[in-house]
């Protein structure tokens, strides 16, 4: 399947990937209001910064999901197509996810107090079309192809 | 091929989803004693507080028998097993036969004798949708409620009870509270941050005798109640294993394909089922969903004749009570690093060059998942900048080996 992937190499620190992100999953047409209005999504494309290197992180959708396997109310599941989705109404908050993710990338959601989880789609559930981290990345670095399954 | 499961939860489940992986064809029966759907458990205090409802407390969707070809007996107990005919007996009296028999009957609730405790018209356990049902049509806004155990089962009884407003006092043996997941200064955290939503503890102590409203304490004290919540431990269901000649101490015994020692084609997984903690090097009854559900899955691959093995089980537990969040994993036997910051706790144990377990509690739980993976790969210390990953888990830390291994290829496996 497609995944988003990032060459760290490349990757500048800039953060734009969680802007998009955030206003992607907005429901907002126009970034600059969806910020200024307050109505951006949490980021779930997360960027970590170090000594020269970074890299955005991401749900990797595992082929073996431990966060899906773990999930307690069964909210967590994967689609045909191997993304892995939240329904936020059979969510209850209990963090199991954040438990198992070897990742980090279940993000506990501030836009609602924690009361759920929330979590990379790959932007299947939004109107951007494809990823909006990929696809307004400056630098390249942050790509959505096909690597093949092991 | 002909697969009987029993039980309905996330061991049973798992089977469903493990032996459709391999056999889409082979004949899968369903029984369960419960009469519903398959549903989650653990949500039943989030249904008596009113954050999920009953249609969203369902663990798969309504189409999963039909979509996996699975019969179900809803409503059905299991009254004994014979492995050498390989037959299971149902309370109606029928016989059934099976190729392969996946037991998950998960455990019931442990309730000590207590004197008088048969005066008492409304007690009720916490374990199932029927429960909470019951509880529904006697708590009133106010309600005096005296919960008996301070573990995980009693403590979400609270959390959900504050709803109503109840005025609750929680008694326990153990002079702590939530001693299976947290350590002393865990407990006292916890301990604090329930009493300030005004619930009231009685520890080292229990009831010496029943009335119908009201209960003497060990200590001399009375409680008034109008209804009781009993919660002081689970017990696995092996009697029918046993029966039938498996092995069983305290819970059923398996090997790492789930199936269980002394018997041929039997199966088993669950709380009511010992697994190997890989942290602590030792056999201990898991009685965690995520386990569950995986040693299911692993014992349905292996029904259905695939190779596979559940060896990487050991105690995990997230949960949050009146808002303030546990994230727990591995064992606790070995040298700390902690920090303290009000009801934020973070306590790492090392032992070896490797963390064998951690408690996060508070703001201190964001990306637990990257120190479980320590845990369970038994990734060497000096493998990672642990003093970075000390403070905050971050990929950061791992080599660049690692992350491009992890990361940057199409394998998305997370063994």
């Amino acid at each position: 399947m497609k995944r988003v992937y990032v060459n760290e190499d490349w990757c500048l620190g800039c953060h734009l990937c969680e802007f998009y992100c955030g206003f992607a999953n907005s429901g907002e047409t126009d970034m600059a209001k969806a910020y200024k209005l307050d109505r951006a999504a949490a980021p779930r494309i997360r960027v970590e910064e170090g000594d020269g290197i970074n890299f955005a992180v991401q749900c990797r959708h595992c082929t073996d999901p431990l966060c899906v396997k773990g999930c307690i109310a069964g909210a967590l599941s994967k689609t045909k197509d191997g993304v892995i989705e939240i329904n936020t109404d059979k969510c209850v908050g209990c963090y199991t996810c954040v438990l198992s993710c070897p990742y980090g990338c279940i993000v506990i959601d501030p836009k609602n107090n924690g009361r759920t989880i929330t979590k990379c789609e790959l932007c299947t559930r939004n109107s951007a079309g494809e990823p909006a981290c990929a696809a307004n990345c400056p630098n390249r670095a942050i790509v959505f192809e096909e690597r093949g399954e092991a | 091929m002909k697969y009987v499961i029993i039980g309905n939860s996330a061991a049973g489940i798992g089977a469903v989803q493990g032996i459709r992986e391999v056999d889409i064809e082979g004949e899968i029966l369903l029984i369960s004693d419960e009469k519903y759907h398959t549903y989650s458990r653990p949500l039943i205090s989030y249904y008596l507080k009113g954050a999920v409802t009953e249609d969203n407390m369902i663990y798969r969707p309504l189409d999963f028998y039909e979509k996996n070809n699975v019969k179900t007996m809803l409503g059905v107990k299991v009254t004994a097993i014979d492995a050498a005919a390989k037959t299971v007996t149902l309370d109606s009296g029928e016989i059934v036969g099976y190729d392969k028999l996946m037991y998950g009957a998960g455990s019931v609730p442990f309730v000590p004798p207590m004197d008088g405790m048969e005066n008492v018209e409304n007690k009720f356990s916490f374990m199932k949708l029927d429960d909470v049902k019951a509880i529904e049509k006697v708590v009133k806004q106010g309600s005096k409620v005296l919960i008996v155990g301070a573990g995980l089962i009693g403590l979400k009884a609270a959390e959900a009870l504050e709803h109503y407003g109840a005025d609750m006092t929680v008694i326990d043996l153990a002079d702590r509270i939530l001693p299976s997941i947290l350590d002393n200064k865990g407990s006292d955290i916890m301990k604090a941050h329930i009493e300030s939503k005004g619930v009231r503890f009685i520890l080292q102590t229990s009831v010496k005798h029943f009335e119908p409203n009201s209960a003497e304490l060990t200590n001399g004290e009375t409680v008034d109640f109008d209804f009781v919540i009993l919660a002081v431990g689970v017990r696995p269901c092996t009697s029918l294993i046993e029966a039938a000649g498996g092995s069983v101490n305290r819970g059923i015994e398996t090997d790492n394909t789930q199936a269980v020692k002394g018997l041929s084609d039997v199966y088993a997984a669950g709380d009511c089922t010992k697994s190997y903690d890989i942290s602590a090097d030792t056999e201990r009854i898991l009685a965690i969903l995520p386990n569950a559900f995986m040693q299911g899955n692993t014992a349905g691959k292996c029904m259905a004749g695939a190779d596979a093995y559940y060896e990487n089980a050991m105690p995990m537990n997230a949960i949050g009570f009146f808002g303030l969040h546990i994230i727990t994993a591995g064992s606790y036997d070995g040298e700390s690093y902690i920090e303290s910051d009000g009801d934020n706790y973070k306590r790492l144990v090392t032992k070896d060059n490797r963390l064998c377990g951690f408690i996060l509690m508070g703001n201190k739980i964001d990306r637990a998942g990257i120190y479980t993976s320590m845990v369970r790969n038994k990734t060497p210390l000096d493998s990672v900048d642990f003093d970075m990953l000390k403070v905050n888990p971050a990929l950061m830390a791992f080599s660049r080996g690692y992350r491009d291994e992890k990361l940057a290829g199409g394998v998305c496996s997370v063994s």
